[in-house]
Formats: C-alpha cells, structure tokens, sequence
C-alpha cells in the first residue's frame, strides 16, 4: 500500500510504531497531489514548505513521546476557513490575495494536535452551488470521471480524499455542500448538528445553516475528526455548550434495537435515479439485516424544502455577503472617485454570476413590502419541517435516504438553469434547516461506476446514532475500499 | 414571481452591484424562474406559525466586557487594498 492512501487511523498507527515518519508521509501526499493535480484540480493552494515544517515538527514531538490521533497527519482544508499566514479565497476573486491574521478555530484545533495542513481545496465560491463550476479559480474534476462535476461546494476536499491528495478533509455544508460531494466520490462526509463544531474563522455563507464537517475515507477517520473539531467555543456565540462525547466509542457492532425511518416522501421524489434508488434500497435491506428495524415515516413538507431553503440562505447571504465594500481587505476596483461607484465596481468585479445571482435574490427577499411574503413565509414553512423531524424522531433513531436524486452530472449540464441545479438538493438541505446531524456513506456504484451515497440523519446532538449505523454498514460492505484509477 | 428588468436593476443597486444589460436580462429570466419556484411556499397554510431563524434553541450569549487579545493595527492593516499613516483609505465622501 502507497503510504499516501493510509487512512488516519492506520497512518497514526504506523506513526505511533515509529514505522514511518510524518515528513515521509507528507512528502508522499505532496508527490501525490502534484502527481494528479492536473487531472483532478482539487486545490487552490498547496502549501510544500509549510506542510514540510509542519511534519518535521510532528516528528519532533512524536519523538518526545507525544503523539496524538492527528499528530503528523497531513490534512486539506476547504478554502474558507481562515487559516492563519495562509492565503483563503473562498474561491472567489475578490478575496484572491486575502492572508488571514488568524486561524479558525478548527484550524486551530486541528493544528494543536499536531496535524499537518497541506493546502487549500477548491469550492465554489462562497460555497454557493452544487458542482464546483462556480469556483471563481478553477474547475474541480470528478476522479471517478473526470468529465464530471465532484459535487459541492466542498468539491475539492472530496475529491482530493477519493484521490488520496490528503489522508482527510474538512468541508462546510450549509444545504449539503459536504453529504453531496462525498456521495459523488466515494467518501465519509458528515455534517453535524449545528452548534457542535464552532464556525469562527469559517467564512459566513448563511450563517443559520452554516457547519463545518469531516470527509474521510471512513467512518473510524471521521469519528476521529469529529472529536477533534467539536466542542463549544466563546467566539461563537451560536456554538452550543453541550458535553462532546468520544465519537470514537459508537464504533461498535451491532444494530439490534436501533429503528430506522424510512421518509415516504424521499422516494416519491421525480427524477429518482434508478441507480441510485437501488442501491439506496439494498442498503435499507442490509442495515435490517444487522437488526435495525425499519418503520415508514413522513415527512409531509418535503416538497417545501428547497423553496423555503433559496428563500433562507440568499438573504442570509446578501446580509452577510455586504462586507466585501473593497476598504478593509480584499480586491478593490481602481476607480476612486465616488465611494457608490467603488463599491459597486468592487462587488462586480469581485463575486461571480452565481453569487451575484444570490445576493439579488436575497436583497430582493428582504426588501421592502416583500420580506413578510418571502423571508417570512420561509421561515414559518422552516418550522413546520422542524417539527416535521421532531415528530418523525418519536418513532425512530435515525432516517435513512439517499443523498442526492441522481449519480454525478457531467460538466456543464445545469450550469445556465439554476433552479435545476437546486432541485438536485432536495435530500439534503432540510437537515440544514432543522439543524440536524446527517452523513453520507458510500453504498454503491450507477451502471457506469458512478459512486452513490447512503444518507442518515439523526436527532439534534446525536452524531453517535448515525456513525454507529454508518460504521456497522461499512463493515458488511466494501464500498469504501474502492479507488477511482487515475493515471 | 415574475421580476422586471428595472426591478432587477433597483434591487442590484440596494446590492451595491453594476449589471450591464445583458446580464440584467438574463439574470431576470433567471431570477423569476427561481421566484416563480418559490411562490409553492404560499400553498403551505401558516396561519399561526411561530417563524425559525435559528434551528437550535439559544439564549443570548453574554459576557463580561473585557479587553482581550486583539489583533494589533498592523495586521488588521495587512489586507488592505489601500492604507496611509496607519488608516484605510477611502474614496472622499463629503
């Protein structure tokens, strides 16, 4: 085995047995990026010399007898999250030069374990859209088929894991950006409930849904993110102070007990895919297989999901997204003449179509005479979905769907129709609107080996369920031992 | 909801945007689809319904008002696009 396809567990494992060294294995992930980057174009910035410094520490401390899960493991981080010295563009021009002065907190997190950063991933950008093909840098390539979109917004920190251009990731999700890139290439991704990973430093999409995520190349890796990344943080006021449990100990075998929803609603979806429902159904059977039982429940409101999520999240984004005014940091417009034209040159110039597509939908939501009837509206129809999984959560312990409607999409398909591009979110996005946990898991192949998702998602502060029955899924399969070939 | 071009034009400048015309009209076509999508919202009945902003129940976040470590001007300097003397520099206003 390529030491660059070692998984965290059994990179720290040989770390831990003196078997390797973090420089040997940073190197080898380095080489490895640099192998492929040119077909799978899954960074924006891939930081050499930092990582090598980072690993050469790593192996100091190991050699001191300290080591922890993460210590010396070369990780990617999605390119909105700030980290510290290191440029974060959010794959958008007008913060193409911005150096941030500090770190996320889970940057932070993560470096004080003594994990190694190796670079930046590609997004789309603001993490607005489901394909990459709004990055403001470049287009990531799925590696499965690299005709075909990764999926997004975390499409480059999904990629590069299938690809092996980290031994993990982080993403963000705010309506699927990290579940639905990891069902299009083959990993682990979650999103946990928000409030459980802080998102100071993490730059603010909607910041109601916003939650950073791990994807891995399994479960056990991203049960051992999940416990570096969480945890309640005083510079985020909307992180929770609940105890963080060792997500490492719901690994266990077994499902005996364990009741499983399955939402009437999910597969009555047009467009279903085939595929995608099959595998989707044979992993239903297998999950029953290892003693859950399974229950029909619904989610009535369903069909309103995405209409009240793109009402929601671009007027969370037009509000957040005011701040790029080109004065404090970031790209600004030559012309100083006028302090209105500055602005509205900078804006222009700055954000792409889709962002700028947002930012309208989302002032037009807000304004005058139309926020009861848009913001409004969105916002009563998002509790009734709330309360539409509380109810649901009374017969169950977690629901199980597929993640997204159909297998990748090739490159270019749904870039000029927006709203087809948001349909493809529909399993995805109410998870972010009631604020709960849910993960995706590799259960199958599409006819033309296109990788599909297993979703589940589980009460508020309930990660545990889901990686248990992720966990004990993976076991009986070997969907996630699979690799794309490049090459 | 159909939007109009000029509606697109005023809404881009509340935006701080410029839109040339093409995208102006391109962007309405775009733009109405989406809103004409979203009008579903009006055939859910919420008469009553307390609306969600956020998902998880929190109180307001206090705390002691204290200076803490923060970043010193040079740093929150570093990015500017334009600075002088130790300020930013922006276009003149009055």
């Amino acid at each position: 085995m390529k030491l660059y396809e070692l998984t965290i567990q059994s990179a720290h494992t040989l770390l831990k047995q003196k078997e390797i060294s973090s420089q040997e294995l940073t190197r080898a992930v380095l080489d490895r990026i640099h192998a492929v980057e040119k077909d799978v174009n899954a960074y924006i910035t891939v930081a050499d010399d930092l990582a090598m410094a980072q690993a050469e520490l790593a192996d100091k401390t190991i050699s001191e007898g300290n080591i922890s899960q993460l210590t010396g493991i070369p990780l990617a981080i999605k390119d909105l999250m700030c980290t510290k010295g290191l440029r974060t563009t959010c794959a958008s021009k007008i913060l193409e030069n911005f150096v941030p002065p500090y770190n996320a907190t889970v940057v932070e997190k993560l470096r004080n374990k003594g994990a190694v950063i190796v670079g930046k991933t590609n997004m789309d950008e603001f993490a607005m859209g489901s394909s990459n093909e709004h990055s403001g840098m470049k287009m990531t390539h799925n590696p499965w088929d690299l005709t075909r979109i990764p999926g997004g917004s975390s499409g480059g920190s999904a990629a590069a894991v299938a690809a092996d251009m980290c031994i993990g990731s982080l993403g963000s999700d705010t309506g699927g950006s990290v579940r639905q890139p990891a069902s299009h290439c083959s990993v682990v991704g979650m999103k946990p409930t928000y409030g459980r990973v802080s998102r100071f430093g993490l730059v603010a999409f909607a910041s109601s849904l916003d939650q950073i995520g791990p994807l891995t190349k399994d479960v056990t890796d991203c049960a051992i993110l999940m416990n570096a990344i969480s945890g309640y943080d005083s510079r985020d006021s909307t992180s929770v102070p609940e105890d963080v449990p060792d997500y490492t100990a719901s690994l266990t075998d077994g499902l005996e007990g364990v009741t499983i929803g399955i939402p009437k609603e999910y597969y009555a979806v047009g467009g279903l895919d085939p595929d995608v429902s099959g595998s989707v159904k044979n992993a239903i059977g297998k999950i029953e297989d290892m003693g859950a039982k399974c229950v029909d429940i619904s989610l009535p409101h369903t069909e309103y999901a995405v209409a009240a999520y793109y009402v929601i999240a671009p007027s969370e984004a037009s509000s957040n997204l005011a701040r790029y005014d080109g004065v404090r940091y970031g790209f600004r417009d030559k012309d100083r003449s006028d302090l209105m034209e500055m602005y509205r040159n900078t804006r222009s110039e700055g954000f792409g179509p889709e962002v700028q597509r947002r930012i309208i939908i989302g002032t037009y939501c807000l304004s005058a005479g139309y926020y009861d009837a848009y913001y409004g509206k969105a916002s009563q129809v998002r509790t009734l979905i709330m309360e539409d999984f509380k109810k649901a959560f009374e017969n169950c312990d977690a629901i199980l769907s597929p993640v997204t409607p159909s297998p990748a999409f090739p490159v270019g398909e749904n870039i000029d129709d927006p709203l087809t591009m948001y349909l493809s979110d529909i399993f995805t996005l109410s998870a972010n609107l009631a604020g709960i946990p849910g993960i995706s898991v590799p259960c199958g192949f599409s006819s033309k080996g296109l990788p599909i998702g297993l979703q589940i998602m589980g009460r508020h502060f309930n990660e545990e369920m889901l990686l248990k029955i992720a966990y004990n899924f993976e076991q009986a399969t070997d969907f996630h031992k699979k690799k794309p070939v490049l090459q | 909801m159909k939007i109009t071009k000029d509606e697109v034009i005023h809404v881009a400048r509340l935006s701080r945007l410029h839109i040339d015309e093409r995208a102006t009209e391109k962007f309405a076509g775009q733009i109405g689809t989406i809103l004409e999508y979203v009008d579903k919202l009006n055939q859910v009945d919420t008469e009553g319904v307390t609306p969600t902003s956020h998902a998880i129940f929190l109180t307001n976040a206090f705390r002691e008002d204290e200076e803490k470590e923060h970043l010193e001007r040079d740093m929150a300097l570093a990015n500017a696009p334009e600075k002088e003397d130790g300020s930013f520099v922006v276009p003149k206003i009055i």
